[in-house]
């Protein structure tokens, strides 16, 4: 296999996503081709109602396109069912959403070690796995709070833990700091930065100009096509 | 994903709202409570009466006399004086697969003992009464053939009238006055309790059958024949060949009527058996009723768990559970309501059953069938009306679940 392709993570092809509204066929996405690559950090841009969320969702294995290709590490999986897109979202993709959507019941810990849970893993390595991750997102000493007795920053990161115990290919994060205050912003923020500098691909839907600006490329969806996209092919070295 | 998983969070789920999660398994616990504690009434019942039957004897045909219809005015069944004591005897002689014939007279005498005075039921009987009755004598003996040949004035007692006429003194070998005819008592019999009609069954004398006949009723006709059949599956065709003798011997055309009656006992029995059947299955269906109920019950509190926490399951779907995975987590969970309601429920149930025996003095039965059918009944009902709600989980869309509010 060409080593060009080796590191193309994500390549959309004519992607087009239809919804009937009444008699009329309205189009959220009105053919998409893009590539990114593996390592890639990606900023989504566009104003509410362009398709950005449509094309997350989509990128996410949330949702199918009406038409068009997605390959997901060379794997197709614009048709793919409801369960075989549940296991891809298992396996390769990390979810950190603006609403942290966390479970409330259990703790920090159990949460960090759900996606295991659905992956197969048993119980002794989850745990393992999850303290490690909870670890590195500096919250270590909160493994047993519930979410409920975390602050906002501190639940984003139990979240950002939780997306990586899986070790994804692809880190995906919807207005990660939409609910967070500016403090907590540029904490979660550099995390982004430190999981980009060890060469993850992240691709990161925002609406903030100073927050995209972090990222090493930023494209701008309108009216369900990419309209401008800048830094395109810059991969961070990794050292 | 592991089953122990799945049950973890259900039991995490459950203990999150122990309140609701009670209510709901309330209707299990009565449903499988009322079908227990009813069943065993019914059961109760049916062993009463199943008793009372068999203390008659197991394997029994009676033949009574039929009732008199010479012109005028009919008499009363039994009042026909057609049936006589050699019947009994042809029967025994003539026709196999019996082990014992017994033909009875009785009637009811003050019966007297120095100042104290009862009045009883006298039967007639010959030795075979004894084991077709299965009687025990717990002192002294029960009539014997040279008793019944030689019309001895001998007298078996019953607990009952030992009681009244003697208190606690020894009455074997003491003289008793029946009906002012002086009787010697050559034994008593061991207790043996009410019927299940109320009947006191140790409130009787007994006296040779050629006794009660000659010396105490003047008469020569016998009231009823007992015949016991050696074996169950021949009790039609020996009712058939007596029906044919007796008839043959009373010298009864073609076409008339008998003159007696012959009465089988096991088919009287089968006949309470199906009538109790019926009653415990209309009181446990009555109850099961209820568990159906308790399990529309699950049913409703899982649909508003499912509503409730459909951001948590678009999170797990996208997170990867699958189908299958959200499907098992919202099933086991209403199972485990079903079994934890349905255990609760055996001991409700045996409670109450134990409580109606004692307060109510009526026996209960509590067998292992309806404790088992219940539970999995339940544990059945709980698995049926999760799946609807679980279905309606699983099925959920990860992109709309996680938008809801």
């Amino acid at each position: 296999m060409a080593t060009k392709e080796k590191h193309l993570t994500i390549r959309l092809q004519g992607i087009k996503k239809l919804y009937q509204i009444g008699d009329q066929e309205v189009a959220a996405l009105n053919g998409i081709t893009l590539d990114i690559h593996s390592g890639e950090f990606a900023a989504l841009m566009g104003p509410s109602g362009s398709g950005k969320s449509t094309l997350m969702n989509i990128l996410g294995c949330l949702d199918r396109p009406t038409m068009g290709s997605y390959q997901l590490d060379g794997q197709e999986v614009a048709h793919l069912s409801d369960d075989e897109l549940a296991a891809t979202r298992n396996k390769k993709i990390g979810f950190v959403f603006q609403n942290f959507n966390l479970l409330s019941r259990i703790s920090a810990l159990d949460n960090v070690a759900l996606p295991l849970v659905y992956a197969g893993v048993g119980r002794k390595e989850r745990m393992e796995r999850a303290k490690y991750f909870l670890d590195a997102v500096g919250l270590g000493d909160r493994a047993d709070h519930q979410p409920n007795e975390l602050s906002g920053g501190q639940r984003q990161r139990v979240a950002i833990a939780r997306a990586l115990v899986n070790d994804p290919h692809i880190i995906m994060a919807d207005e990660p700091t939409g609910n967070l205050d500016t403090k907590s912003t540029k904490e979660i923020m550099e995390i982004f930065e430190g999981m980009h500098a060890k060469g993850r691909t992240i691709i990161l839907v925002t609406h903030e100009p100073e927050i995209a600006a972090c990222a090493s490329r930023q494209l701008l969806v309108r009216d369900g096509v990419i309209t401008r996209d800048e830094g395109k092919g810059v991969v961070m070295d990794v050292v | 994903m592991l089953f122990s998983e799945s049950f973890q969070m259900a039991i995490t789920a459950l203990m999150a709202n122990k309140l609701r999660s009670l209510l709901t398994m309330l209707g299990i616990i009565i449903g499988v409570g009322a079908v227990i504690a009813m069943v065993s009434v019914g059961m109760g019942v049916r062993s009463n009466i199943q008793t009372s039957i068999a203390s008659l004897g197991s394997n029994m045909l009676i033949i009574s006399p039929g009732s008199s219809d010479r012109g005028g005015p009919r008499g009363a069944a039994g009042s026909m004086t057609t049936l006589k004591y050699d019947d009994a005897v042809a029967v025994k002689n003539k026709i196999k697969n019996i082990d014992y014939v017994s033909p009875t007279v009785s009637s009811s005498y003050q019966v007297v003992n120095g100042n104290q005075n009862w009045n009883t039921t006298v039967t007639g009987v010959t030795p075979e009464f004894m084991a077709i009755r299965s009687l025990e004598v717990s002192t002294g003996s029960f009539i014997s053939k040279s008793d019944l040949d030689k019309r001895q004035r001998v007298a078996v007692l019953g607990s009952t009238v030992v009681e009244n006429l003697f208190g606690t003194e020894n009455p074997v070998s003491r003289n008793i006055r029946i009906n002012n005819q002086p009787f010697k008592v050559i034994g008593v019999l061991d207790s043996k309790g009410q019927s299940s009609m109320g009947q006191d069954q140790d409130d009787v004398v007994y006296i040779p059958l050629t006794t009660a006949q000659e010396r105490m009723q003047g008469i020569t006709y016998v009231q009823s024949i007992n015949v016991q059949v050696s074996d169950p599956e021949k009790m039609d065709q020996v009712q058939e060949e007596i029906e044919e003798l007796i008839r043959q011997r009373h010298h009864i055309a073609a076409g008339k009527e008998d003159d007696f009656n012959v009465r089988n006992l096991t088919s009287i029995m089968e006949t309470m058996n199906q009538t109790t059947a019926m009653i415990t299955i209309l009181l446990g269906s009555i109850a099961g009723i209820s568990l159906v109920v308790g399990g529309i019950g699950i049913m409703n509190i899982m649909m508003v768990s499912v509503t409730e926490r459909t951001r948590e399951i678009g999170i797990r779907k996208a997170l990867g559970a699958t189908f299958f995975n959200i499907m098992t987590q919202f099933l086991i969970e209403s199972v485990v309501i079903g079994v934890i309601g349905g255990l609760i429920g055996i001991v409700l149930g045996c409670g109450i059953s134990k409580l109606i025996a004692q307060i109510g003095k009526f026996t209960t039965v509590i067998t292992i069938l309806p404790i088992l059918v219940s539970f999995v009944f339940s544990v059945g009902i709980g698995l049926f009306f999760g799946i609807y709600p679980a279905r309606k989980a699983a099925k959920l869309d990860p992109i709309e679940a996680l938008r809801y509010e």
